[in-house]
């Protein structure tokens, strides 16, 4: 449905994305992830046609967006970050001019724009001038525009930020909600999000792709290691050196002071490795209560920070090697 | 120009909900009304003083004194405003960002910009519809030279379209209001005072300075002469910064 292709896009110079391939198939969630300028917007805003790649290509829906530009904004729904509105506009006036624009024919404007009202839930407040609406309505409004003409593809550039957690929480359902028959790309630097809601995750940096797979995938094999929880009654000081001197055992942290006698700790291992039998082996053959032992999950947001982290660790240390190569 | 209804409608609401047009409007009538209260006010007089000697009453016609002087002073008065309508046009869209929305609605840049101009016309008409009056007045009380009073109009609505484009292609290169409007004053008013320097400015540069000047171009209608020349010179001027406002558009889109 959506095919992008060594897209490249340079602003004088710099190139805020650079050799960018993806795939989206029909009726996908994809999320896309990536710090503060890592070149989200920019493809998105090629993708919507709003602005054109330096080199390299999109297709949607088998449509070029140079040179199907018109055909590709008719069925492509964007949400710019921000929520540009005109403010001066009431909800109802907005909306029809958007639903003229979209070309949507006279006689099925009114019920078009009810549905889409419905669905965002905008109803209450159609009468009212954009400007003295909540954050969360203004989202909303931005929702319904690019809902309008009902598009197959929606393009959502951060839809939650500034939102309080109601407001982030009702937008990220609504979003689930009108997504069933749909194909949306929405970027977000929030990162439960994108496990909430995308099928599937790309991750951005320095305009460049870093990862591509599934939230769970992701966190399974960018994972750099398995973490276990465990608290038993033992002494502190015997807990640490047993459990370190474990094979595949990368850590042991204490988790807190030692209460009545139960002492936590957090064991870090090799993601390959199940740690957790020879953990419960160890603590009973030295006879100690074993009184919990469960797995910490590794979140999408340590394997974004990894991902993000290793990035900029390889590329200065890449400047490093060169200004030393320069300077020899 | 696929889509230009819809933002002409958006604009001409715009215009008409927010109060620029409204006080525009009103200012353009308040200082033509004073216009032309003078002028008849002094033709009246010389009237007067010309009751007792019919040479020169017969040479007093209300179209000299009266319509020819109000219709150059309310192209002066449109050289004030037409920044102040066509301002906003632009800058306004890419401060809040809206353009961003705007451009990717199926509608072609073309038609973003005629639908922008037609909303832009359409106060430039109401203005100027407002000002008829005083030819219905004089209608009624003489017999005015009514080609000289049209093709005035249309001097004054090919004069204002042509400013009007050259400040909505201004309004395209900032952000900024005020400084939209303020270089699309400074720029019509160059383009209406250039003829002045012809004279001294070699035989070449003077012609090519005086082919560019507006007040050249506009003296004909005020004479109630339709010259194809004329016509011709507002109608590429028009043209021609609605080609650079859409260069601009799309140099916006790379820059995006």
């Amino acid at each position: 449905m959506i095919e992008v292709d060594r897209l490249t896009k340079y602003y004088g110079r710099l190139a805020a994305i650079k050799d960018v391939n993806f795939r989206v198939g029909q009726g996908e969630i994809v999320g896309f992830l990536g710090p503060n300028g890592a070149g989200k917007t920019t493809t998105m805003r090629i993708l919507t046609c709003f602005s054109p790649a330096s080199s390299g290509g999109a297709r949607i829906l088998g449509m070029d967006v140079n040179t199907d530009s018109l055909k590709i904004r008719q069925k492509v729904g964007y949400l710019p970050e921000n929520v540009p509105l005109y403010d001066w506009m009431r909800v109802r006036a907005y909306l029809e001019f958007v639903a003229r624009a979209k070309r949507i024919p006279s006689g099925q404007r009114v019920q078009e724009l009810e549905r889409v009202a419905a669905c965002v839930g905008l109803d209450e407040v159609m009468g009212k001038i954009i400007r003295i609406l909540s954050k969360g309505y203004r989202q909303r409004v931005g929702l319904a525009q690019a809902l309008l003409g009902d598009p197959p593809i929606l393009i959502l550039d951060e839809p939650t930020i500034g939102l309080d957690p109601k407001q982030i929480r009702e937008i990220r359902n609504l979003i689930k909600g009108f997504a069933r028959n749909r194909t949306v790309i929405l970027s977000t630097h929030i990162l439960p999000e994108a496990s909430q809601v995308c099928d599937r995750v790309i991750i951005i940096n320095r305009g460049t792709i870093v990862a591509e797979d599934t939230p769970t995938n992701l966190t399974r094999s960018y994972g750099k290691s398995t973490r276990c929880r465990l608290v038993m009654r033992a002494p502190e000081g015997e807990v640490t050196a047993l459990f370190s001197g474990l094979r595949d055992v990368i850590s042991v942290t204490l988790a807190g002071d030692s209460v009545n006698g139960e002492t936590s700790v957090i064991v870090e291992a090799s993601p390959e490795t199940d740690i957790r039998p020879a953990l419960a082996r160890a603590v009973l053959d030295r006879n100690w209560d074993l009184l919990e032992l469960r797995p910490l999950h590794v979140s999408l947001e340590d394997v974004f920070i990894d991902l993000v982290t290793e990035e900029i660790e390889e590329s200065s240390l890449t400047e490093d090697v060169e200004k030393r190569e320069v300077a020899s | 120009m696929r889509g230009w209804y819809a933002v002409f409608r958006k604009e001409a609401a715009n215009f008409f909900v927010a109060p620029i047009a409204y006080a525009v409007i009103a200012i353009f009538l308040l200082i033509s009304g004073f216009f032309f209260w003078a002028n008849v006010s002094l033709m009246s007089l010389i009237s007067l003083q010309a009751a007792n000697n019919p040479m020169i009453s017969a040479r007093i016609n209300i179209t000299d004194i009266v319509i020819r002087p109000l219709i150059q002073n309310m192209s002066i008065v449109l050289l004030f405003l037409m920044p102040l309508i066509t301002m906003r046009l632009f800058s306004e869209e890419k401060k809040s960002g809206s353009i961003e929305l705007l451009l990717t609605y199926p509608i072609t840049d073309a038609g973003v910009l005629i639908g922008k101009f037609l909303a832009a016309q359409l106060v430039l008409l109401a203005m100027l519809a407002g000002t008829l009056t005083f030819p219905l007045f004089l209608v009624f009380l003489d017999d005015p030279d009514l080609g000289t009073l049209a093709s005035g109009y249309l001097g004054l609505l090919l004069m204002g379209g042509a400013f009007m484009a050259m400040g909505i292609f201004l309004s395209s290169l900032t952000e900024n209001q005020v400084v939209a409007a303020a270089v699309s004053f400074g720029a019509a008013l160059m383009f209406w005072v250039m003829s002045w320097s012809s004279s001294f400015s070699g035989e070449w540069l003077g012609a090519i300075l005086r082919q560019l000047s507006i007040l050249e171009h506009l003296d004909s209608f005020h004479k109630g002469v339709l010259s194809l020349v004329d016509i011709s010179f507002f109608a590429l001027f028009t043209a021609f910064f609605l080609f650079l406002t859409l260069r601009s558009v799309e140099t916006y889109r790379w820059r995006g």
